[in-house]
Formats: structure tokens, sequence, C-alpha cells
């Protein structure tokens, strides 16, 4: 065995609170690093993963903060190191790879000045020679045209770029420990399989080790050996990453792996009972309250006890868990029935016909003159009563766009919505209550889409007065009842939205949208910016309602596998053009447009599928111009003069979702069987 | 970036023409009679015609704005009403020489040392250095200027008898001269000044320090020695490039109370006078000449800033890059 | 990624400790408000009393502040200049923040054409230095109380409007207005349901803050001689008047010198404290 570079040992690190005490935010959290190990920690918000890989560079911040136990580098304990040590230690021989490069890189300087800075300061290497690195090191990250780039200043680069300038700056200085803070925050699928692969092309051989925080399973699963499960600031479980996914001891972890939607079913995932848990007494096990298996047994806290080698888990009762587990997985497959379409409407009570739309200045504003640019080119869209249609497509598709048409925030070009067959008004302020009523929107932020001064009997009493006229008094019962629906007691009613977690403001947001009894809900994003158990509950409750009230979603989402578990049909779009639309199964089954193909390719899932690694080459080619295919530049497949100059057609597929391409059906299905072979020698990290 | 400033200057001569309207409606545009409000008890037939007929008063309002600004744009701004015989511009001329002089001398040593404070007191945010650093900035902040000016006065002057209380001088006088003179209503100026810019630049800095990017810069391994001077300074200290630029305009115009306490002989002095002799002309012209440094101090300091700051600059800039 | 955070106690803006200093401001601010509001009955001697044989006394247990060149009590002058301080600046700060909160969320909601003029005219309005700007109204209009209202009303309620559309910016964009704006509510009820509880803290800071500025420029233009008209009583004027016997007899001057600096702090470190109460970033602009 390696002899480890970076140990932490027993390290629990708390920060003061307002009731005079500590949280303990990490607690006897103790792993070792090795030269070349790949090591990903795993958790949602608030387990302590964040504070734990600052920690690993002797960095904490916050006043107050006490820290026992030792995070130790080559034998020296980093918390005890002078500073000038320190700051040596920092960069060249552990770097860290910041959560959101956007912020965190100098606003100041350019590119190539914060990357000589390194060098300079670890390196001594200065001038030409560290412009040259510069440039070397900016090509081995794959940024196209890294020259240009150097010269840049961080803002004027997309989130993409500036994450692998973040990368080349961690890795200037030649550290020997690399660890990254939930590299791949904001970012597209596309370009986030990117950076993964190119992460593990470069920790390929075994001279860097890798420390790599996420709250995504699969990011995990595709790029490190060793995975560690943390839940309130303790390790829950860790182990082979391989090993822990296919048999996962402890319940936590069984709970995470259950609530990641699958892109290859449309099993809904399974939510877990209750919340984080909040700072509670120590002496019982963290996850006891919400536990299947909790017992009276529990109320001591579990160590962290090998269960094989290099596997341990800090549970009671782990024979049971994985026992139990074994059988539960049988048990999982009949849980399609919500999405087996429904025949009898063959009225959509949603449509959006040849829909194009752009963003403009206002016409007052004669001195900026920026030409017109569509956003969003012909869509057709139709949705039936009690059906879910997904819009998917990555930033800059035009989806948000289209939320905003159809809700008559946004005036469209050309073509128009119809509810039930009726043409509405462009503008909502024109359109008819009942029409405004009938259609509502659920946003993605709960912080911006709640009144920070209302509170949540406010915000929910509004829709009603408004749409039926009532009192309050009239309203409280509803009120009240549809609170229940969305599983939060009556106290919610006093309490403003700061007093509220992510999840119980989505579902305020979600509550008042229905308290207005509508027809079709729009829900942009509404996951997007939650853990995944919360956003497995809050799936479940949106199926939930929709079985009940027949409402019709307008799903807009990124995320392929949430929208495989609850979309009856999906609409993929790419710079505001369809490229394919179909019944939501077939489309992912057997995706007939590049671009489909590309963003299946990039989805991670847990455990991995037998899928090759996605196409990395043409990702950051450049902006999307006019004619022809929007996808041309990115296509791996693209005819150089057709797709350049004339738009391609209509295509209807065998299994009845409809494309377009120039490319023969036979063709296509040529190239996606190449794409997706079973991996024969798929290297596994 | 010639783009911007052309829009700069375009929008300040704008608002320079609102504000000459604002200052024409507010003197000469009166419910009732300007001549007789002007002269108040002083008011003779004959008097009155005088007035009348040297402002014009029989036309238009705003005939007598467009025509007023006319000629003021072409360098005769007349007369004063108080003093016939004593042409404006020469006056201004001479009292502004002597305004820019003190400003000046205030704003060198005032900027330095708020600039030096509050960046220390910043980067020891909490400690000793800073509360007493706050504390006087606070006092500084609600003294009024005839306070502080009439407390130094009766330190330096009277009871230790360093430097000259009241200064009998002459208006044309040299800046050698003046020096003695100067000094303690330049202290005045830098008390108030030093007051409000510290705290600026001392919140700026610590608002920089505590950024994603300041932490990133010591996670990255950077001396602290090199993170204050390479990235904090350079984003705190930009940011309040305005607001100096406002407060050092503020010396031009609002001198007023301390040229009046040290009877210093400059533009302040002269606009008390002719307010108190209701000598509209006067009032006017000094008004102008007042938002004129004001705005185009703000425009240098707008450009500065704009230059200076990467984030702006590349906005205007014609930025071609594969994104 | 905000999701399930666990939840921190958040506690209710009335919990709030107010540091030691603040404790000072506010019961140093209490007593001058005390001190105005019971003049009439407090203040030993009429202010306007002339008594020109007992002029220049010393402070003792008949004029605690000792008496000024026409023999007038200097406690009582100080007492009811209070008055006077606080009637103006409290008036003209409340009519800067209505009037300039209201055009701030206004011109903020309304966008477009009229954001822009009436921005101009706003940027006008603050690019003459506001001492200016009183004493070119004083030579238009004159001298007195309603006048320096209207004055100081003139001159700063142009900031607060910056500052209150600067705020209701931040908002407008939101959801929260779009979710409004698509159940159909009119402007009105967006304007001050909406987005007027949200600007109210700024508005509260804004008010303590130009409230402090207010009572410098008062006693400033009445040292001048442009403000109240003599006898009325009024710091600034006192200083002045008793500026030339500073050295015979600085009772005049003294203790019209602290009620200033004394309230003015008093309001600087409550409005600094209410700003930090409400987690207002006053920012680096003036």
């Amino acid at each position: 065995m390696n002899k480890s570079l970076l140990t932490v040992d027993n390290l629990t690190i708390g920060f003061p609170n307002t009731h005079q005490t500590l949280t303990h935010v990490v607690r006897n959290v103790s792993m070792q690093v090795q030269a070349g190990a790949r090591i990903g920690i795993v958790g949602e918000s608030g387990c302590g993963k964040s504070t734990l890989a600052q920690a690993l560079l002797g960095a904490i911040r916050g006043s107050g903060v006490r820290v026992d136990g030792t995070v130790t580098y080559a034998g020296e304990s980093i918390f005890a190191l002078p500073a000038d040590r320190l700051q040596r230690l920092r960069g060249a021989e552990i770097a860290l790879v910041p959560q959101n490069a956007g912020q965190s890189l100098a606003p100041h300087h350019t590119v190539f000045q914060q990357i000589a800075e390194v060098l300079d300061i670890h390196l001594r290497v200065r001038g030409d020679e560290a412009w040259r690195r510069t440039v070397a090191l900016l090509t081995e990250m794959r940024v196209h045209n890294p020259e240009h780039v150097a010269r840049r200043y961080p803002h004027q680069l997309s989130g993409g770029q500036q994450q692998r300038v973040a990368l080349a700056m961690a890795l200037a200085g030649q550290p020997k420990v690399l660890v990254l803070d939930e590299p791949t925050t904001g970012l597209d699928v596309t370009t986030q399989a990117a950076l993964l692969a190119l992460l593990n092309d470069l920790t390929h051989d075994a001279r860097m080790a890798m420390v790599l925080v996420s709250h995504d399973l699969g990011i995990i699963a595709h790029t490190c050996q060793h995975i560690v499960v943390m839940y309130a600031g303790e390790i829950v479980e860790t182990g082979h990453t391989e090993q822990v996914f296919r048999q996962p001891h402890h319940p936590y972890t069984q709970g995470l792996i259950a609530a990641m939607p699958q892109i290859t079913t449309a099993r809904l995932p399974h939510a877990m009972p209750g919340q984080v848990w909040s700072g509670a007494s120590s002496q019982q096990c963290a996850f006891r309250e919400r536990c299947a298996w909790a017992q009276p047994m529990c109320a001591t806290a579990p160590v962290l006890e090998f269960v094989e080698t290099t596997h341990a888990v800090r549970c009671h009762r782990w024979q049971d868990v994985l026992t139990a587990r074994a059988e539960c997985d049988q048990a999982e497959e009949s849980h399609q029935a919500h999405l087996t379409p429904k025949q009898d409407d063959a009225i959509p009570v949603l449509e959006l016909r040849q829909v194009s739309a752009s963003y403009q200045q206002p016409a007052w504003r004669w001195w900026v003159r920026t030409p017109a640019k569509l956003v969003v080119t012909q869509v057709d869209i139709a949705v039936h009563r009690g059906q879910t249609c997904a819009v998917v497509g990555e930033s800059g598709s035009g989806k948000s766009t289209l939320a905003r048409v159809v809700t008559g925030l946004h005036q469209p070009l050309h073509g128009g919505v119809y509810l039930a067959q009726d043409l509405l008004s462009t503008e909502v302020s024109r359109r008819h209550q009942a029409e405004r009523r009938r259609i509502q929107l659920v946003f993605q932020n709960p912080d911006l889409s709640l009144n920070p001064q209302h509170t949540v009997s406010e915000i929910l009493y509004r829709p009603q007065a408004v749409f039926f006229g009532r009192t309050r008094a009239e309203a409280h019962p509803h009120t009240v009842a549809m609170l229940q629906h969305m599983r939060l007691d009556e106290s919610y009613l006093a309490r403003l939205p700061r007093q509220l977690s992510g999840g119980e403001k989505q579902r305020v947001a979600i509550a008042r949208a229905f308290l207005a009894d509508p027809e079709v809900v729009v829900c942009d994003e509404v996951v997007s910016a939650l853990d995944v158990s919360v956003q497995a509950a809050l799936l479940r409750l949106l199926v939930e309602i929709q079985q009940l009230r027949g409402t019709a979603y307008l799903f807009i989402s990124h995320d392929l596998a949430v929208v495989r578990a609850i979309a009856h049909t999906v609409v993929v779009l790419f710079a505001g053009q369809v490229c394919e639309q179909g019944p939501t199964e077939s489309v992912f089954a057997r995706p007939s447009h590049p671009y489909t193909m590309m963003l299946l390719s990039a989805v991670l899932t847990v455990p991995q599928r037998d899928f090759q690694s996605p196409l990395v080459h043409h990702l950051d080619a450049g902006a999307v111009s006019a004619g022809g295919c929007p996808l041309r530049q990115r296509c791996p497949i693209a005819l150089p003069q057709k797709c350049a100059d004339v738009e391609p057609p209509w295509q209807q597929s065998a299994e009845g979702h409809v494309f377009r391409c120039h490319h023969s059906p036979q063709v296509l299905a040529e190239y996606r069987n190449q794409l997706f072979l079973p991996a024969t020698e798929r290297s596994m990290p | 970036m010639v783009w911007y400033m052309a829009q700069r200057i375009f929008s300040s001569l704008v608002t320079l023409f609102v504000v000459a309207a604002i200052i024409f409606v507010a003197t000469e545009v009166l419910p009732g009679d300007v001549a007789t409000a002007l002269l108040g008890r002083e008011a003779t037939p004959k008097r009155l015609a005088a007035v009348r007929a040297q402002l014009q008063l029989d036309r238009p309002a705003h005939e007598r704005y467009w025509d007023w600004l006319y000629t003021f744009v072409h360098g005769d701004w007349g007369n004063s009403l108080a003093r016939p015989q004593q042409a404006i511009y020469p006056l201004i001329r001479e009292r502004l020489r002597n305004t820019l002089w003190l400003s000046g001398l205030a704003a060198t040593v005032g900027i330095a040392i708020s600039l030096v404070l509050g960046v220390l007191a910043g980067l020891r945010r909490n400690q000793w250095f800073d509360i007493l650093v706050s504390v006087v900035s606070l006092i500084g902040m609600s003294l009024p200027e005839f306070v502080i000016g009439s407390l130094l006065m009766l330190l330096f002057g009277v009871v230790w008898a360093l430097l000259p209380a009241v200064t009998i001088v002459n208006p044309q006088a040299s800046f050698n001269d003046m020096l003695p003179s100067m000094i303690l209503p330049a202290i005045t100026l830098v008390i108030v000044m030093v007051a409000y810019i510290l705290r600026m630049v001392r919140s700026s800095v610590i608002d920089v320090a505590q950024s994603e990017y300041v932490h990133m810069a010591y996670l990255k391994g950077v001396p602290s020695q090199r993170v204050v001077w390479y990235h904090i300074l350079p984003n705190a200290l930009i940011p309040t490039i305005n607001a100096i630029a406002l407060t050092v305009a503020w010396l031009i115009g609002g001198v007023v109370v301390v040229e009046t306490v040290f009877n210093f002989p400059g533009i302040g002095r002269l606009l008390t006078s002719a307010v108190s002799d209701r000598d509209l002309p006067l009032v006017q012209a000094v008004g102008l000449v007042g938002a004129f440094f004001y705005i185009a101090i703000n425009i240098c300091a707008d450009v500065a800033t704009l230059w200076l700051t990467p984030r702006l600059r590349t906005r205007y800039w014609q930025v071609s890059d594969a994104s | 990624m905000q999701a399930d955070t666990p939840l921190r106690a958040t506690y209710p803006k009335w919990k709030h400790r107010f540091s030691l200093s603040a404790w000072a401001g506010i019961v140093l601010l209490l007593l001058h408000l005390l001190m105005a509001l019971c003049a009439p009955w407090l203040a030993p001697y009429s202010p306007t009393a002339i008594d020109p044989d007992g002029a220049y006394q010393s402070p003792s247990f008949t004029h605690v502040f000792g008496t000024d060149r026409y023999g007038r009590d200097i406690f009582s002058r100080v007492m009811y200049g209070g008055q006077v301080a606080l009637v103006i600046s409290v008036i003209s700060a409340v009519l800067s923040v209505l009037i300039g909160g209201a055009l701030g969320i206004g011109v903020a909601f309304v966008g477009g054409f009229i954001d822009e003029t009436i921005m101009r005219v706003i940027d006008a309005m603050i690019s003459i230095p506001s001492i200016l700007l009183l004493l070119v109204i004083v030579t238009g209009l004159g001298t007195g109380t309603a006048v320096i209202i209207f004055a100081m009303v003139l001159s700063y309620m142009p900031g607060v409007v910056r500052v209150i559309r600067a705020t209701a910016l931040e908002y407008v964009p939101r959801d929260f207005v779009l979710a409004a704006r698509m159940r159909g509510e009119r402007a009105r009820h967006i304007v001050w349901v909406e987005l007027w509880p949200n600007v109210l803290e700024v508005v509260l800071v804004e008010f303590a803050m130009r409230a402090s500025w207010i009572v410098l420029a008062v006693s400033g233009l009445s040292f001048l001689g442009f403000g109240v008209n003599p006898p009325t009583p009024d710091w600034g004027l006192m200083v002045n008047e008793n500026r030339a016997v500073l050295v015979l007899s600085p009772w005049g001057t003294i203790f019209p010198m602290i009620a200033v600096a004394t309230l003015v702090v008093s309001l600087n470190v409550v409005s600094d404290e209410i700003a930090r109460m409400f987690g207002v970033d006053r920012g680096v602009r003036r």
C-alpha cells in the first residue's frame, strides 16, 4: 500500500452559532489520501464536505472556529504550520479547484497573469517561459484557441472555459494533491462530461492524487476509485466506488442511490423521509430520525467499522440493511404505471404552433442597435391532459424563453399559444382572468419567486383572492388543505420564506400554483436547484397531483434522467430549434438526432451503464451561426456543404418520433449503434 | 472608449443645461416681482426701473434663459448688480484661483491621509487601530465645518497663537504669501474630507478582503503582502475613485462655510456676500461655475474608473472571442 | 446547490443585539428629543428675553450655560434651538424620503423612457453641490423656516431617489413580481404590496442618514446667516453671533457646538446601527 500523502485524523470543526454553542460541521472525519488515489466525497447540502475540502488546505473561513484533530501532510500538521510554510504548501503541494470559478478568478487580471502568478511564486518561472507554460497548460485543458483565451479576462469567458482555467491554475504549481470542490456546478451536461473526461485523463498516471467533492453520485461514479459518503458532518460509509454502489451498506447511501432518477427506466426515484439533521446532539446516530431501520440501539452513535478491507460503515444494523436491499431490488420495476399514456383526450390542452421569439432592445433606445437574434425558432409542441411534456436543452437553447412565451411574459415574433384550441393573447395583461388562472408557472429559484417580506399565508392567499374572490376566512381551509397536500403543516403559515429550507420553499411555490386550480402548469427547472433526495420527494409529489387532478405539465429541464422519470413526451431543443421530439421512452432509448445522442451519452448514471465516453472534441467550438443546421459546428457527422446551407428536413422515425436531420435514418441508426457500444475495454476509474 | 467619452460628455452637457435651468428658475422665475424682492426695502421707483432694465424682466422667462446662457457661454458674464462697475468674470477668476489653491492643497493632503488610514483600518478590521480610526472618523463626520473651523481657530490662533486666526489678505496675493492663511482652512477641510473618504475606503477594503477571489488567492499560495498589493488594493480602491471625486468636487462649492469662518477670499466667500447682497447675476455665475467643476470632475472620475476596471473597459472595446 | 439546508435558527430582527455604542447613541438621541419637546416646560427663561446688563455672564446657578451678548440665557436658547433643528430636519427628512422613495420605486417599476428622463433630471440636481443649491434657492426665495425646508428637500431628495431606485431595481426583475403580473395584478398592487415592503428597510436607513446631514446643513446655513431669522434661536446662528467674542466669552459658542455635535453623532450612530440591523449595505457612494 502506498504511503499516505495527506492524512486526516479525527478532524472536528465547529462554528459558533446563535445559541452560544458550536455547530459541528465536520465530526470525527478520518481519511487517507495516497499518491495516485482518486477519492470522491459525496453528500448533500450541509453535510460538511465543502468545509472538509477547504480544511485539506488548512483554510477554514469564519471567525471563532474551533478545530480538533489534525490534517497531516508529509508528516506535518497543516493547522500548526507557520504562515510562510502554509503559503508554500498551497498551490505547490496541495491545490484547490474552487466551486464557482467565475467568482474565484481575479476579475482584474487576465488569465495569463493569474496562471503566471502561480508559476512565479511556486516555480520561479517568469516572462516568456511563463507564457509558454501557460499556453501549454491551457492546451492540455483542451481549451480552444489557448493564446487568445490567455489574454482575456475571466468575465469574457464562458463557464466551461472559466472552470478549465481554474483547473489549469491549480495544476500550474504541479501539486501532488488536487482537491476539487463541486467543479461542475452550473455547467451544461455536455461541458460537464468533457471536463470529467479531462480529469480522468489527467489523473490516469498515478502521480497526482485527487479528492473530488460533489453532491452528484454520477460524477463520483465516473471519476473516483474510492468513495466517501458524508452525512451531517460524519463519514457514514466509505469504500471502493464500484463496491459501494453495488452493495451499499448504509441506509443513507441506499437512500441516495434510490433517489437518483435513472435514464434507463421510468422509475420514480424514492425520497427519504425527514430532513437533513440540523445540529442536534451527538449522542445518537445522526441518521436515526430518517432511518427505516432505526431501533433503540441507535440511540448511541455507531462507530465506523470495517466490513471488508477497504469498506467501512457507520451503522449498527448494516447486516440487516444489506439483506433487505436484495429483496427490495425486485420490487422496483413496477412503478412505470404513471407513464402509460391515456388515450381519451385527442385535443391537446396546450399547444404551441410555430412559435418563434427573439430578444430586442426597446424601440426608443435608438442609440443602441443590436440585431435581433432568434432565440426560439418555429417550435411546435402539444401537451395533453394529465400528461407531462418535457422540454430539454442546455443553456441558450431557448427553453426558458418558451416558458415565458406560454405564460405571456414574453411576446413571440410569430406563432401562437393555444389553450384548448383557443388562441391566447401574447401579453399576459391582455388575457382573460380565466385564461391566466388556467396556466400557472413555477419558477426555478424559490428565493426569487417568493416575496421575502410576505408570510406563507399571504403568499398562498393572493391567488385565491385574485382568481376566486375569496376572503381570507374563506381561503383558509383551502390553504391548509393544500399545505397538507404538500406535507407541510399549519405552523408554516406564519413563517417567512427565509425561515424555510429550499425544498419547503419550492413546495410553497408549487402550492401557490395549484391553488389556482390550473389545467396547465409550466415547471421551469423546478427541481434543478435541489438536493437529490429533496428532488425525489418533489417529483413524486408532482406526479401524485397530476394523477389526482389531471393537470398537464410543460416540464422544462436540463436533467435528462429527471425527464425520463416523469415525462410522457419530450422535446429536445438546441439553439432555439427543435431537434427531436416524441415519446420519452423511444426518444431516449433509440435517439435519432446527433444532438440527442450527444446529450444522452453525457448523462452520468449510477451504476455505470455500458456506454462509451461522450464526444469531447467538438464542445467549445464556438457560437452558432444562422442558416442551415445549428448543430453543424459541433456535429461529428456533419456534411460540410449541406448542413451549412440547407435547413434539415423533418423526418419521422420508425418508433414514432420526429426529428430534423439531413442524414437518412439508416446512417443515424448506424452511428447510434457505434456510439453506444457495450464497452469492452471501458477503463474503470 | 472614445465612444463612451463622447457619450458622457454629451450627457453631461445636457445635465449642465438642466442645472443652468434650475439655477435660473430658482433665482429669476419667482412668484411676485423679482425686482421688488431683490431690492427689498431699498426699492425706489428709479432703482426698480434700473433693475428691471438690467435683467430685462419684461421679456418671457425662457427667452431670458437662452439669452443668458448664450452670453454666458460667450464669455460675457455681465456686471455685478450690487457693484455695477465690477465685472463678474475677472472677479470670479481671481477668487476661483484662490479657492482652487486651497482646495487643491486640502485635496492632496486629504486624499493621501484617508487612503492610507482607510486601507490600514480596513486591513486591521476590528483591531484597536481600526476602532480608533472609526471613532475619529465618526466625530469628523458629525461636526459641522464651522465648528471644526472655529475650534481650530481657537486652538491655533488664540490659545497657542501659532497661526493667524483671521486673514486680512489681499485676494490677489501669490501662493506663497497666501499659504500661511490657507493652513487652518485647509486643515478644516481635510478633517471633513478624511472622515468621509476614510469610511468609504475602509468599507471597500473590508468588502474586497472577504471576496471569493481574494480567498482564492490565499488558497493559491500567494503570500499575504502580495495579496494586499496586487489583489485587494486594486479592487478596493478603484471603485472609490468616483466617491473621492465627488468629495473633491464638493470642495469647490462646499468651501463656503470654511471660507466664511476664516474670512478667506475665495469663491465661497464671494457667493455668501453675493447672496446677502441679492446680487443675482453673480449668484448665477458662481452657481454655474461650481456645477461645471462638479460635472467635469465627475466625468474624469467615470473615465478613470472605466479605464482601470477591466470588466467595464472590455464592454466598450471590440472583443472578438470564440466562446 | 441550496436545497434542504439545515435550518439555522434565523432569529427575528427584533432580537438584534445592540452594541454598547449603539445604546449610547440611542440614549443621546432620546435626550435631545426630550429636550426639544419639553423646551417650553423645562427652559428656565424665554429664549428671546433680553437683559442688556447681564450680558456675557459665565455659567452659574442662575444661568446654567451663561448668557450671550444680549443677556439672553444660553441654556434656554440651546433648548429651543434644538427644537428648531429637529423640527426642520425631521420634516425635511420625512418629506425627502417619502417623495424620493415614491419616485424611486415608481421610476424603477415603470422603467423605459420615463425612467431615463426623470433620472437625467435627478442627476442634474445631484450635480449641484448642496450648499450651492441651498444658497441659490435662498437668493431667490429669501430666508425662513419654510424656505429652508423646501431647499433641504430639493437638495436631498434626489439622492434618495437614486438609492431607492437602485434598491427597487433589484426586486423588479425578480420572479415574484413576474408571478404577480401573471396573476393580472395591477401596477398599484405590485408597487405597494410587492415592492414597497422590500424597500422599507432601506428607506428607514436613508431617513436616519439624511436627517443627520440635514441637521448639519441647517446649522451651516444658519451660521452663514441664511437660515432661520433671528431672534429665533438656532445653533448655527448662535455660533456665528458669538464668534467675535470667542476669546472673552466662549460659552455662547461652545454650548451650541456641543449640542450640534452630539445630536449629529447620535443620529449617525443610530443610522449605522439600523443599517447593520437590516443588513443594508450602504455601499461606497455618498
